[in-house]
C-alpha cells in the first residue's frame, strides 16, 4: 500500500468490504444472506488485524484531516470487537425474526466505517461527516424490524432527536470556525492557546458537547436511549450501546484533551455536573424498569456517567481509564444483550424480568453467563468491571475529585440492586406458563464465549491492556 | 451601504424563518423557506462567496424547494381551489415581465459569449476590475471553491460520497418494506 494511504488502512478495509457486500447482495441466493454476514465478519477481523499490526505507528493523510495514532488504533480495536460480536449475534437472529436481508450487514458496515472514521478524524468537518455516516446507518437499522410498531417509534425518535443534535453540532463547528478561522483540530488548539477566554470558542465547544452528549447519551441528552433500545433489533441496540458510544467518546476525548486543553477548567466544571447527573439519573431510573432492554439502556447511561468521571479526572490515568473501561463495558454490555437476543418465550423475545424466572434450573450455563455479565456491570471482582471502575475512580481520587469518586461509588451500590434482581429471578424464582428457551445458534454462543473471555481476561490481567490504553492517550496529552 | 444591506437581509431572513415555523399552511411555510434561502444567498454574496450564493439559489431555492412543494402537494391534499382566481389581474403582468427577463438574458449572453469570447468566465474578462486579481487568491470564486474541494477538503469530499451511498442503501431498505 502507498505509504501516504497507510494511516487509512483500517478504514480502507472496512470500506472495501462494504462495497463487496453491496455487490454480493445482488447475487443469488436470495433467500439466505448468512454468507454476507460471514464476509462482513471476515472484513471486520481483517480490520482488527490491520489495527493491531499498525500499533505504534503514527502518520497523517489528506492534508492532515485523517490521523493515525495509538489513540485511534485503540478505538479501532474496541469498535471492531463490538461490531464482530454484533455480527456473530445477528447471523441467526435475523433469520429467526424473518428479516434476513443483505442491507442489514451493509448498513452495519457503513456504521462501522463512520465509527472508525470518528476515531481517526483530525478535522471538525471530518468528525461531522463520520458522525453522520454512523448515525444515518443506525437510524435505518433501529427501524429494521418493520413489523413491530415499536421499531417505527424507535427509528423515528432516534432520527428526529439525532438530527436536532446534529444541528447543535454543526452550529458549534461554525462558531469555532468563526473564532479560529480553521476546522483542523490542531490549528483550532493553537488559536485557542492565544485566546483562551474567547466566548465564541467556548460557546462553540458547548454546542459540540451537546452533539457528543447525544451520541454517548449523557443526561440531559439521554431521553432517546430507552425507547430506541427497546424498539430496535436487540443486535442493533447492542451496536448503539457499544460501538457508537465508543465512537462518541473517541471524538469527545480528542476534541477535549488535545484541542481544548487550554480551556480545561471550563469544561471540567461542566463535565463534573454532567457526570453526576448522568450516573445518578441512569441508575435511579433503571431500578424502575422491568423490561431488560430498557434496564440495560439506563444502565448504559449510568456507565457513561462513570466514564465521564474519568474524563474529568483527566491525565493519562483518567483518560486511559476511560479507554480501558470502554473495552470492558463493551464486552459486558454486548454479552448481556447477546443473552437476551438468544432467549425466546413463545416466539417472542424474552425481554421481561418474568421471562427469566427459573432460567438457572433449566439452562444453567446460559443463566451463569448472563449473571457473569451483570456482575461485571456491577463491578464485582474478579470480572473486568471491577478493574475498570477501580482505575476510573482511582484516577478521580488522585486528581483530587474525592466527592466525585464518592458519588460514583455510591451509584455503583445503587446499580447493584437492579442487576442482582435479574440474577435473583434466574436463580430463586420459578416460571409459570410457557418456558423461556434459547435459540440453537452456534454463532451466538461463540459471541457470548468471546465476550466472556474478554470479561475475565481484562478482569484477571488488566495491567497489559491498561498500559496500552495509557500509551494510547499519550499522543493527545503531549 | 453594506451594513444597511446586511441588516435588511438579516431581518428578512429571521422574519421568514419565523414565518416558516409559525404558519400552519405547509405551502406558506415552503414559500417562506424560499425567501429565507434567498436571504442566505444574499448574505453569501456580501461575504464575497459568489459561487456559494449561486449554488444556494440554484440547488436549494430552486431544485430542493421544487421537490418540497411537490411533496407537500402530493402528500397533503389541501382544499381544492374553487371560484375565480382573486389574483387574476396579476396574470396580465406576467407577459411583459417575462419579455423583460428574456430580453435581459439575451443581452447578458450577447455581451459575454459573443462579445467577450476570450474568457469563458464572466468574472475574468480582460478589462473587468476582477481580472487584475489572480483567480487562486480571490476567495469565494469558483476556482477557490474547487481548489478547496479537491485540495484541503478532498477527503471530506470523498467521505461525503460514501455518506450518500449509505443514505441510498438506507432509503432502499426503508422503501422496500412498503412494497412487501
Amino acid at each position: 500500500m502507498d505509504a501516504a494511504l497507510l494511516p487509512l488502512a483500517p478504514l480502507v478495509v472496512v470500506a472495501g468490504t462494504t462495497v463487496v457486500l453491496i455487490l454480493l447482495d445482488l447475487l443469488p441466493p436470495r433467500t439466505s444472506k448468512v454468507h454476507l454476514g460471514v464476509v462482513a465478519l471476515v472484513g471486520i477481523v481483517a480490520t482488527l488485524v490491520s489495527a493491531l499490526f499498525l500499533w505504534g505507528r503514527a502518520g497523517r493523510a489528506f492534508s492532515g484531516v485523517v490521523v493515525l495514532d495509538n489513540f485511534a488504533l485503540f478505538f479501532d480495536v474496541v469498535i471492531c470487537y463490538a461490531v464482530a460480536l454484533v455480527l456473530l449475534l445477528s447471523l441467526d437472529y435475523l433469520r429467526r425474526n424473518g428479516m434476513e436481508r443483505g442491507e442489514y450487514y451493509i448498513l452495519v458496515l457503513f456504521a462501522t466505517l463512520g465509527m472508525l472514521l470518528m476515531a481517526h478524524a483530525a478535522d471538525l468537518i471530518v468528525i461531522f461527516l463520520a458522525l453522520e455516516l454512523m448515525s444515518l446507518s443506525l437510524y435505518v437499522l433501529a427501524g429494521f424490524f418493520q413489523a413491530r410498531l415499536t421499531a417505527a417509534e424507535s427509528a423515528m425518535k432516534y432520527f428526529l432527536l439525532g438530527a436536532f443534535a446534529t444541528g447543535f453540532f454543526v452550529y458549534g463547528i461554525a462558531l469555532i470556525y468563526g473564532a479560529a478561522g480553521t476546522t483542523a483540530l490542531d490549528r483550532v488548539g493553537a488559536a485557542l492557546g492565544s485566546a483562551t477566554r474567547d466566548p465564541l470558542l467556548l460557546i462553540g465547544l458547548g454546542l459540540l458537547l451537546v452533539g457528543f452528549g447525544f451520541k454517548i447519551s449523557s443526561v440531559p441528552f439521554h431521553m432517546w436511549a430507552p425507547d430506541v433500545y427497546e424498539g430496535a433489533p436487540t443486535s442493533v441496540a447492542a451496536l448503539i450501546a457499544t460501538g457508537s458510544k465508543a465512537a462518541g467518546f473517541a471524538g469527545l476525548l480528542r476534541v477535549l484533551l488535545s484541542t481544548f486543553r487550554g480551556a480545561q477548567p471550563d469544561w471540567t466544571a461542566l463535565l463534573w455536573v454532567l457526570a453526576v447527573l448522568t450516573m445518578t439519573v441512569g441508575n435511579v431510573v433503571a431500578i424502575a424498569q422491568s423490561n431488560l432492554k430498557r434496564m440495560l439502556a439506563y444502565s448504559s447511561i449510568a456507565h457513561v456517567g462513570y466514564m465521564l468521571v474519568g474524563v474529568v479526572a483527566g491525565g493519562p490515568l483518567g483518560a486511559g481509564g476511560v479507554l480501558f473501561y470502554l473495552l470492558v463495558y463493551s464486552f459486558a454490555t454486548a454479552g448481556a444483550f447477546g443473552v437476551i437476543l438468544l432467549l425466546e418465550r413463545g416466539r417472542q423475545e424474552a425481554v421481561n424480568q418474568d421471562d427469566y424466572g427459573g432460567l438457572a434450573a433449566r439452562h444453567p450455563v446460559l443463566a451463569l453467563t448472563l449473571a457473569l455479565f451483570l456482575l461485571s456491570l456491577i463491578g464485582m471482582p474478579p470480572t473486568a468491571g471491577f478493574a475498570g471502575k477501580f482505575y476510573l475512580f482511582g484516577a478521580a481520587v488522585r486528581s483530587g475529585y474525592i466527592w466525585l469518586a464518592v458519588i460514583a461509588v455510591l451509584n455503583s451500590a445503587v446499580a447493584a440492586y437492579y442487576y442482582l434482581r435479574v440474577i435473583v429471578y434466574m436463580y430463586m424464582r420459578d416460571q409459570e406458563g410457557v418456558p423461556t428457551e434459547p435459540a440453537p445458534s452456534f454463532a451466538g454462543r461463540l459471541a457470548l464465549g468471546i465476550a466472556l473471555w474478554g470479561v475475565f481476561q481484562l478482569g484477571l490481567m488488566p495491567a497489559p491492556v491498561l498500559d496500552l490504553a495509557q500509551a494510547a492517550v499519550a499522543p493527545l496529552l503531549r | 451601504m453594506e451594513l444597511v444591506t446586511f441588516f435588511g437581509v438579516a431581518i428578512l431572513a429571521v422574519a421568514s424563518a419565523l414565518g416558516l415555523v409559525l404558519r400552519r399552511n405547509p405551502i406558506h411555510g415552503a414559500l417562506f423557506l424560499v425567501v429565507n434561502l434567498g436571504c442566505v444567498a444574499v448574505l453569501y454574496l456580501l461575504l464575497g462567496a459568489e459561487f456559494l450564493a449561486l449554488a444556494q439559489i440554484i440547488i436549494y431555492a430552486g431544485a430542493i424547494m421544487v421537490l418540497f412543494v411537490f411533496a407537500i402537494m402530493v402528500l397533503i391534499p389541501g382544499k381544492e381551489e374553487t371560484g375565480p382566481d382573486p389574483l387574476r389581474p396579476q396574470r396580465l403582468l406576467a407577459v411583459p415581465l417575462g419579455a423583460v427577463l428574456l430580453l435581459e438574458a439575451v443581452l447578458v449572453l450577447r455581451s459575454h459569449v459573443v462579445g467577450g469570447g476570450s474568457s469563458r468566465f464572466p468574472g475574468h474578462q480582460p478589462g473587468s476590475p476582477l481580472a487584475a486579481v489572480p483567480p487562486a487568491v480571490r476567495p469565494g470564486g469558483i476556482e477557490s471553491v474547487g481548489r478547496l474541494l479537491l485540495g484541503d477538503y478532498l477527503f471530506a469530499f470523498e467521505v461525503t460520497s460514501v455518506l450518500l451511498l449509505a443514505a441510498l442503501v438506507g432509503v432502499l431498505t426503508l422503501a422496500k418494506r412498503k412494497a412487501e
